[in-house]
């Protein structure tokens, strides 16, 4: 379980975040949605032990978290990808950098890349791939370490409406099958909702909680049809709009 | 993207339209001081001299270049990190603009009239014009580069080795083709100074003795050893920079 508690954070005496606080149930899903500005992807680097808060504290299975986080993998926007290595490096960093041998990582590298689609594409260079590739590329770097915690800071949003519904429904999957706590940012209210059990809303800077919303019939890639999934969106809509 | 074969055909052309251009106006002005094109490579394939002088002036280039490099380098990356920082930056700042050419007759009476103080003056002058772009490059870096690989498990060695130094290599390669320019130019002057050997030396000499032959052919072999040196260090870009 993942609980934040109470995180605030300043930047040059800003206040970026507010006093935060939620808790993320181990295996759940959970969405943080708010309007741009709002901290989500600072609040994000502080579950990951990457920045330090300045007030409150993150705690990973009642352990407090002052370091990066071993078993959680990050995936960020634009920068996920090192440009300068080829499909294969990218996916095989986590694991050289775990010290695992060379050949159960070419092992681990050549299965993952079969499941995302992407052999053959071994020696290209990130530039060479589409955006949905990249983004499967990133995953399955994430995913290579089998982390028992997944971060995405807002990893659809430079794809196209259709590859986005794709990946969707791919972190969907991915989500149902390895069962690993996925903590998802987003600014689009239809992707949290679709993904999200639990719809953290933020308000503007700085950010604080301003409702958490429970969504608890995710788990299908058909619950985009459903009536429900509508008044959801409507409904967080509404919570958004009230925090303007 | 041009491929080389045709960049080396238009090398050709250029070069070729160089020699004419030289032999109509040493034909048009036929002045000693502006001889034909055909003696002068005649007298750069016969003369044993210009060999050893060639040999010299390329070893005190190498030397410098190394020199300034194995310096530049650490102090520009680890410039990321605030204790180096605030060690370099200062020392950049105050002397980088100084004229650092006018040390030549200081260097002379501190490391004696030979190679060392020759190469001491080229390669301080590279050394900051390698530090500045390695520094400025590394501090570029995108924070986010850093903490995708954090949330990865890197050490800071791991930072630096996968992230720091790969994403400042092109900065590099660019700023080590700018120093061949600088270090040839730099060459001349500090072999035309006090010593008896280097093409420097041979075109100040040559020119004084009005052998004007002799001079054209050592100021073209100085540009032919530029030309080299700089074809060197883009075919090491291509292949360190593979990614770009």
């Amino acid at each position: 379980m993942i609980s934040v508690k109470n995180i605030s954070k300043f930047f040059d005496g800003l206040k970026a975040l507010d006093g935060v606080t939620f808790d993320v149930e181990r295996g759940e899903s959970c969405a943080i949605i708010g309007p741009s500005g709002c901290g989500k992807s600072t609040l994000l680097l502080i579950m990951a032990g990457i920045l330090e808060p300045s007030e409150g504290e993150v705690r990973v299975d009642g352990r407090k978290v002052n370091t990066p986080l071993r078993n959680a993998a990050l995936i960020l926007q634009d920068f996920g990808l090192f440009p300068w290595k080829t499909v294969y490096d990218n996916v095989a960093l986590g694991l050289r950098l775990r010290g695992v041998d060379r050949e159960t990582e070419r092992k681990k590298v050549k299965e993952l890349l079969k499941k995302f689609g992407l052999l053959g594409f071994e020696k290209a260079y990130p530039k060479q791939l589409s955006g949905g590739m990249k983004q499967r590329v990133a995953i399955a770097r994430a995913i290579a370490i089998e982390p028992q915690i997944l971060l995405m800071d807002e990893p659809l949003s430079s794809l196209d409406a259709l590859s986005r519904e794709e990946m969707q429904n791919f972190l969907l999957n991915l989500w149902k099958e390895t069962g690993t706590t996925m903590v998802l940012v987003t600014h689009s209210i239809e992707e949290a909702v679709f993904l999200g059990k639990k719809i953290i809303v933020l308000t503007e800077r700085p950010g604080r909680v301003k409702a958490v919303v429970e969504n608890n019939e995710v788990g299908d890639e058909s619950y985009r049809q459903e009536e429900v999934f509508f008044e959801r969106c409507k409904l967080l809509r509404r919570i958004i709009k009230a925090t303007l | 993207m041009q491929t080389p074969e045709t960049n080396y055909k238009g090398y050709f052309v250029t070069l070729l339209s160089l020699l004419l251009l030289w032999g109509v106006a040493s034909y048009i002005i036929s002045n000693p001081a502006l001889p034909n094109p055909v003696d002068v490579l005649a007298l750069m394939l016969s003369r044993r001299e210009l060999l050893s002088h060639t040999a010299v002036s390329l070893l005190r280039v190498i030397y410098s270049l190394a020199l300034a490099l194995s310096l530049a380098f650490p102090a520009g990356i680890f410039s990321r990190e605030k204790v180096v920082d605030t060690a370099v930056s200062p020392i950049i700042y105050l002397l980088y603009p100084i004229p650092h050419i006018v040390l030549l007759p200081l260097y002379i009476l501190i490391f004696g009239i030979g190679d060392l103080s020759r190469v001491l003056l080229i390669a301080t002058i590279l050394f900051f014009q390698i530090a500045v772009t390695t520094r400025d490059a590394a501090k570029q870096v995108s924070e986010y580069y850093v903490y995708s690989i954090l949330s990865l498990g890197a050490s800071k060695f791991d930072v630096y080795r996968h992230v720091i130094i790969p994403a400042v290599m092109p900065k590099i390669m660019t700023a080590l083709r700018i120093s061949i320019g600088t270090a040839i130019a730099v060459l001349f002057f500090a072999e035309s100074f006090a010593t008896t050997s280097g093409l420097g030396y041979l075109i100040i000499d040559s020119w004084s003795r009005a052998d004007y032959k002799m001079m054209y052919a050592a100021i073209t072999t100085m540009a032919l050893l530029g030309f080299i040196l700089y074809v060197i260090v883009e075919s090491v870009e291509r292949r360190v920079c593979r990614w770009l």
